[in-house]
């Protein structure tokens, strides 16, 4: 029976895991704040995203079209956003204040304006 | 304003715009490379974003490359070859507008009296088909050329949308400078700077970092680039850093302003922050001095 009980938490543990893995947002941690985002050409959506200090985010990226970038100088966080699957980008927002964004992998026409803004509130 | 050899001189001189790059030289007289050793001139072109409309930043936006083809031809010390440092054309999504662009372009500069020309893309260019339409016009798009002793390197930073120049593309370089004496004088050009102007407006190369390593233990570099659309000065150790004005709008400096956005046309001083740029190489002593003209064709 002990040997079933083990095993089945063992097969519990590993779907979960596997869950986080596939999904690559369905976070451990309690109190980490997912927040999809869609970027397409030459727009993300949303493009003001609210976070506060001292809790664990995760930006969920997902493309539309083409590759695009996000880089957050203020706060030292960039990712790749490779159409086709999900990109997360985990961080600790570590002060307050309004930090701008923007595609950093050239993507058309419209790249210069493709921006956004993070909210960091106390 | 035209200028005769001495006051070109003098204007260096007094400027500070003759640069050097490294230590005077101190090799081997028998290197065949440096056999050709000669001072001689080349023209800087950048950023004439062919196909670009918007009157309040530059109503004359059809004639501005053509007044520089026109300045560059009056010339008193005409170059042994003019460079061109990419964004050629403006952005756009059509692949066949695009090559329209080019076509347009490739047509004005036709009417250059020096026809050896070099080329290379900018983002505008090029990162969108990492450079097929460039190449059907103008070729490769990294490259090496040797001229009177100097040795010219042409990377590519813009074809590959991420703002690399890519491992690929290090690795050429580093076998080529292999090649090199520590002492060989060596020009690279490149759009984007090579080094973190100022990130936030995309103005660096994501792996710039790694080019400039492998330039590092050469002692006569210097960079020529483009993107910023306006003359800038940097030193990365030893190694000088030149960015050109542009031909369609010039930019605010790096970080002046919240947004970067074209400096609207001034009606008083018009294709004010426009202009090419004469390089005289001084071989033996590695320095280039520059002289920077407006698209009439004024020395500045």
């Amino acid at each position: 029976m002990k040997l079933m009980k083990s095993r089945l938490l063992i097969c519990g543990a590993m779907a979960v895991f596997l869950t986080i893995s596939i999904g690559g947002y369905l976070i451990a941690a309690e109190n980490e704040q997912v927040i999809p985002i869609t970027a397409k050409r030459f727009e993300y959506s949303p493009k003001e995203i609210m976070v506060k200090k001292g809790v664990p985010v995760v930006l969920e990226f997902t493309s539309l079209d083409r590759l695009h970038g996000f880089n957050c100088p203020g706060l030292k966080i960039r990712t790749d956003i490779h159409p086709g699957k999900v990109n997360p980008l985990r961080f600790v927002p570590d002060r307050a204040g309004t930090f701008p964004f923007h595609c950093d992998n050239f993507c058309g026409s419209g790249h210069e304006g493709m921006r956004g803004t993070i909210v960091v509130t106390e | 304003m035209k200028i005769d050899r001495r006051d070109f001189l003098k204007l260096a001189g007094i400027g500070g715009v003759i640069f050097a790059s490294g230590l005077d030289r101190s090799g081997n007289l028998a290197n065949t490379a440096r056999a050709a050793e000669e001072d001689f001139f080349f023209v800087q072109l950048s950023d004439s974003h062919w196909g670009f409309t918007g009157p309040p930043v530059n109503p004359d936006s059809a004639g501005t490359l053509k007044k520089a083809v026109a300045a560059v031809n009056s010339l008193k010390y005409q170059p042994d070859f003019i460079m061109f440092t990419g964004d050629l054309t403006h952005i756009t999504d059509d692949d066949q507008d695009r090559r329209k662009r080019l076509a347009g372009f490739r047509d004005i500069i036709k009417d250059l009296t020096v026809k050896n020309l070099k080329f290379m893309p900018g983002e505008h260019d090029a990162g969108l088909d990492e450079g097929e339409a460039f190449k059907e016009f103008f070729g490769e798009t990294h490259y090496t050329f040797d001229h009177k002793g100097v040795h010219f390197v042409v990377l590519d930073n813009v074809s590959d949308p991420t703002s690399t120049v890519g491992k690929t593309q290090l690795a050429w370089l580093s076998a080529d400078l292999k090649q090199r004496d520590k002492d060989s004088p060596i020009v690279v050009f490149t759009h984007r700077p090579l080094f973190d102007l100022y990130p936030d407006w995309d103005w660096y190369t994501r792996d710039g970092a790694q080019g400039i390593e492998l330039l590092m233990p050469y002692s006569k570099v210097t960079v020529f680039y483009g993107h910023i659309h306006q003359e800038h000065h940097h030193n990365t150790g030893h190694i000088a850093h030149r960015a050109a004005k542009g031909l369609m709008f010039p930019l605010p400096a790096p970080g002046s302003v919240p947004v970067k956005s074209p400096i609207p046309w001034n009606a008083n001083q018009p294709y004010k922050g426009l202009g090419f740029r004469n390089v005289e190489a001084k071989v033996k002593e590695a320095r280039y001095a520059i002289s920077e003209f407006s698209v009439k064709g004024e020395n500045l």
